[in-house]
């Protein structure tokens, strides 16, 4: 076993790379909680119109909305695409 | 008392050992086809324990938030712990499990699947319960089950301090992976009832804790094992 353990060191072990991909995909699942249930269909009707005029890619679109106690804030983000600001 | 929200999917009666005593359920109970005291059923060990199962053939839609409110407050007057053995999922089993709840013990394994799921869950506790929705907070406890403080040490496994670092809520008991859970739901026994095995003992430190008690963590670390044992592979 020590033997083993000689060659794994440097290598990462399965549970710290559990542990990484935990932390990334909580990380943003954490920030879609609490958002009302229409956001996903939203984001998906606000990309379509958009893509209508630009070819932009899913994750060029975020939508996110905070709610405060008087007032509630709808963030809508597009990307656009280097090649569209040039011509 | 412990009711099984896992309407469809019953199995409370089953590890419990009282599966050929069930009559009528808890959907009987809310659609008014039989009585709260026709269909508890007393535990053959512990005697002031009662269940009252899950159905098994109806839709899971045939329970009502209404209807789980009139079974839990017509239970809190005779009990003193009223436990919600909720479903797998994030279906209305198991919100309607977590609606009512004062605390909230976080079944979960040293696995990615497991700790995710946990995580979702956490988010609904503090947004779709009773408690949430009046500006409280329901008292979480995470209950790490399967550990296996060998595969910890060797890095094939995540460790207790990583899913409490991931999840953030403060620990009520570590249950070591056991030969003896299986044979003791085999036989419909409880592995608490399996005394001296160590599920047993990690069971009865969880409960002490969740009763108020400060105890000492108990197999996080591997223990370090004799060279006869090592060899012949004594294991509980």
């Amino acid at each position: 076993m020590r033997f083993k353990e000689l060659f794994q060191r440097n290598e990462e072990t399965s549970a710290s790379a559990a542990k990484e991909r935990l932390k990334i995909i909580l990380s943003h699942e954490r920030t879609l909680r609490g958002q009302p249930e229409f956001l996903p269909r939203l984001q998906q009707d606000i990309l379509d119109v958009v893509k209508r005029y630009v070819a932009v890619s899913n994750d060029q679109v975020r939508v996110q909305m905070q709610e405060s106690d008087r007032l509630s804030i709808l963030e809508i983000n597009v990307t656009f695409p280097e090649k569209h600001l040039s011509s | 008392m412990m009711i099984d929200f896992d309407v469809g999917l019953r199995n409370l009666d089953l590890v419990m050992g009282c599966e050929r005593r069930v009559v009528y359920d808890l959907v009987n109970v809310i659609q008014g086809e039989a009585s709260l005291h026709q269909a508890l059923i007393r535990d053959k060990r512990a005697d002031d324990l009662f269940m009252l199962p899950a159905s098994q053939t109806r839709d899971k839609d045939a329970l009502t938030l209404e209807g789980v409110e009139q079974v839990i407050d017509a239970l809190s007057l005779d009990f003193d712990y009223i436990l919600c053995d909720s479903p797998a999922g994030i279906e209305r089993g198991a919100q309607l499990a977590m609606y009512f709840a004062d605390e909230a013990v976080l079944v979960t394994n040293p696995e990615v699947s497991s700790v995710r799921d946990t995580d979702r869950i956490i988010g609904l506790l503090q947004a779709k319960t009773r408690a949430a929705q009046n500006g409280g907070k329901i008292h979480e406890h995470l209950l790490l089950t399967r550990y296996n403080s060998q595969r910890v040490a060797e890095g094939e496994m995540l460790s207790l301090d990583d899913v409490q670092e991931i999840l953030a809520v403060p620990l009520i008991g570590l249950i070591p992976e056991s030969e003896a859970v299986l044979k003791a739901s085999n036989k419909g026994i409880p592995v608490i009832h399996e005394e001296g095995t160590d599920a047993a003992i990690a069971y009865q430190d969880a409960v002490s804790r969740l009763l108020g008690e400060t105890l000492p963590l108990r197999f996080a670390e591997p223990q370090k094992s004799g060279f006869f044992s090592r060899v012949f592979g004594g294991r509980k």
